[in-house]
């Protein structure tokens, strides 16, 4: 072997390592929900898909799924309002303060979801929306809103300047410059964000824990609860479609909407 | 009106200034452009022109001065209400509309019926040639095809003024030459008030009625384009149209009728005598190349000088021969055909008949020749 092709091979190597162990605890979850078995053996048995019909017709997962939808749409909607609001803010105006309203709009990147679960529980006690929509909403657009406002940035950073100066010219007031040229040209932007949002929202576990209680909890403390009493693959196959569902959620942004342009992953 | 007063200005610049923190982008310029007039803004970049274009459009907003605009002071106008049609650099088009929605979009924000909207698209669709191309995005045509939908969708509001910023820099030299020929026709046919931003001094010299030829926010002449390049006020102006040799500077001398530049180095050369110059006067001489020739054999006469030839540029029709001369340095010479570069190969000595008779001549200290 020549020290070219030896290179070559460790570098291969060093990749395929690296994806392995990526992919590796989800995978083993993916073959877990397919075992015919009561336990969660692994490898996996046989190949059976009772334990999709279960997890199907639970109560307690049929239920945190639409709570887990009826929290993602308004969460990921608010945040998609709100969050290119600031965006735009950010985008327009050199103002005062306008560093530390980045900085807290950020801060949700940083702080772990533990600290805002917690937080929005001492806060629901306080307001009396313990465990209720409104808190678990709130909550949920808070955690996702960094992740709206940057998608909604990058699409407004990347507008010529001179649009809202020609469409100013041909007499379009600035009310005009906004929902004619500006909005028109920022949406796959936001909508990308609210894609990312639901995503987020959907699987998002920490600070759910806090904020949801039996009745409202969403579909990942559904899966904690049910894995803390019981330990068949059930839990396995849940995962299974809600991993598929949001790869399904994200292929589909990326064609529509081009989300790494506008994630600014990819900047061609 | 009678025939003593000033034709209306359509645009009038009154001392407009314009400062960015510390530096100046626009040092009080005065202008009056004349209705139906085709006015360029010429000079380097950095030199304001785009600046003083921008205040006009009114994105940017004076630090000191007026703009009028038909009689009516626009200074403190929103861009949206000015009706003045501008073209970008960049074109600006609107990438989420076709051709038609983009030419129509001035129109829409005027309110004007449906029915109008068509048939005034149609009418400038017609006049720019994109007939076929109303459904296109834009992002799907040429370079000039983009550039002719900037121009329809400024000029169908039938603005009162139309500004054009560097429209042509974006096109390969084919294409401009032919949007040039395109400007003109469309300024003729629409009878448009226009100002015209460029760097590019061919552009000026064949579109304008007029040249405001800027440096360092400071306007160094308005001027026809003819004047400008035969009379320019100062050593800018001189070396930014067109090429010009720049002699050194010479002291003036006046006897009667007669006058002479005396260089240091390089003896005496009979000049015209017409000149504003005090006796012992410094000025400095520039020379067009077409005014420099090469002497006939035997041919005696005032002006002539001697070197060497440099280096031949041949360029088809012509040939741009320079050559050293002894205390004057390098002096180009326009040749007509090729013949010079076998008769005067580089090296070889060569005398030069210098035309002083059509020669610029500029008090030395009258603007640095930095261009």
């Amino acid at each position: 072997m020549t020290f070219a092709s030896l290179r070559s091979f460790g570098f291969w190597s060093l990749v395929v390592a690296i994806l392995t162990y990526m992919t590796l605890p989800t995978l083993v979850v993916l073959m877990t929900s397919v075992n015919p078995t009561e336990i969660l053996a692994f490898p996996p048995e046989g190949v059976s898909f009772a334990w999709y019909e279960k997890a199907l017709t639970y109560p307690d997962f049929r239920r945190a799924f639409t709570n887990g939808l009826i929290v993602t749409s308004l969460a990921s909607t608010l945040a998609v309002v709100v969050g290119s609001a600031f965006a735009w803010l950010i985008h327009r105006y050199e103002f005062r303060g306008r560093g530390v309203l980045e900085a807290v709009l950020w801060s949700p990147l940083i702080i772990p979801h533990f600290t805002l679960g917690f937080g929005f529980l001492l806060l629901g006690g306080a307001f009396k929306l313990q465990q209720g929509y409104v808190m678990i909403v709130l909550a949920h657009m808070v955690l996702v809103m960094p992740f709206v406002t940057r998608a909604v940035y990058v699409s407004l950073a990347t507008i010529d300047p001179n649009l809202a100066r020609a469409a100013a010219n041909l007499g379009a007031s600035p009310f005009h410059v906004l929902t004619r040229i500006e909005l028109p040209l920022v949406l796959p932007g936001m909508a990308g964000g609210w894609l990312i949002a639901a995503v987020l929202s959907l699987t998002e576990f920490t600070a759910s824990l806090y904020v949801t209680g039996s009745r409202t909890q969403t579909l990942p403390v559904a899966m904690y609860n049910y894995i803390r009493e019981y330990a068949d693959p059930t839990v396995s196959a849940v995962s299974a479609m809600l991993i598929i569902t949001t790869t399904l959620i994200m292929f589909i942004a990326d064609r529509a909407f081009g989300l790494r342009r506008v994630l600014a992953i990819d900047t061609h | 009106m009678t025939a003593t007063s000033p034709a209306p200005a359509a645009v009038e610049l009154v001392r407009v200034r314009k400062d960015f923190g510390s530096a100046v982008g626009v040092a009080d310029v005065s202008l009056k452009i004349g209705q139906g007039e085709f006015l360029t803004l010429l000079g380097p970049s950095g030199c304001g022109k785009s600046t003083l274009l921008g205040m006009i459009a009114g994105f940017l907003t004076p630090t000191a001065g007026k703009i009028v605009v038909d009689g009516v002071d626009i200074t403190d106008v929103e861009p949206y209400r000015r009706n003045i049609g501008m073209v970008f650099q960049s074109y600006a088009l609107f990438p989420h509309m076709n051709v038609f929605d983009n030419i129509a979009f001035g129109l829409r924000m005027r309110k004007l019926p449906k029915a109008e909207v068509a048939g005034e698209v149609r009418r400038a669709i017609e006049m720019m040639k994109l007939g076929g191309f109303e459904e296109r995005r834009v992002s799907q045509l040429s370079g000039g095809q983009q550039q002719r939908v900037a121009l329809a969708r400024a000029v169908v509001i039938r603005p009162k003024v139309l500004l054009l910023d560097e429209p042509l820099s974006a096109l390969d030299k084919n294409l401009r030459a032919q949007m040039q020929v395109e400007l003109s026709e469309l300024h003729r046919k629409t009878g448009l008030t226009t100002i015209f931003v460029t760097h590019d001094q061919g552009e000026a010299l064949s579109l304008s009625d007029r040249i405001v030829v800027m440096n360092r926010g400071e306007v160094q002449q308005v001027a026809t384009p003819i004047e400008l390049y035969r009379t320019p006020a100062n050593g800018f102006v001189a070396s930014f149209i067109g090429e010009i040799n720049a002699l050194p500077v010479a002291r003036y001398e006046r006897d009667g009728g007669e006058a002479a530049l005396v260089l240091p180095g390089a003896g005496r050369l009979v000049a015209p005598a017409e000149g504003n110059f005090a006796h012992g006067a410094q000025v400095r001489a520039f020379l067009r190349p077409e005014h420099v020739r090469p002497a006939l054999p035997g041919e005696d006469r005032p002006n002539i000088v001697s070197g060497v030839v440099a280096a031949h540029i041949y360029q088809g029709s012509h040939t741009i021969t320079r050559v050293e001369v002894d205390g004057l340095g390098l002096i180009e010479t326009r040749v007509t055909g090729a013949d010079i570069v076998g008769t005067h190969p580089v090296g070889a000595p060569i005398a030069l008949v210098l035309d002083l008779g059509d020669a610029v001549m500029l008090a030395a200290n009258a603007g640095r020749i930095d261009a």
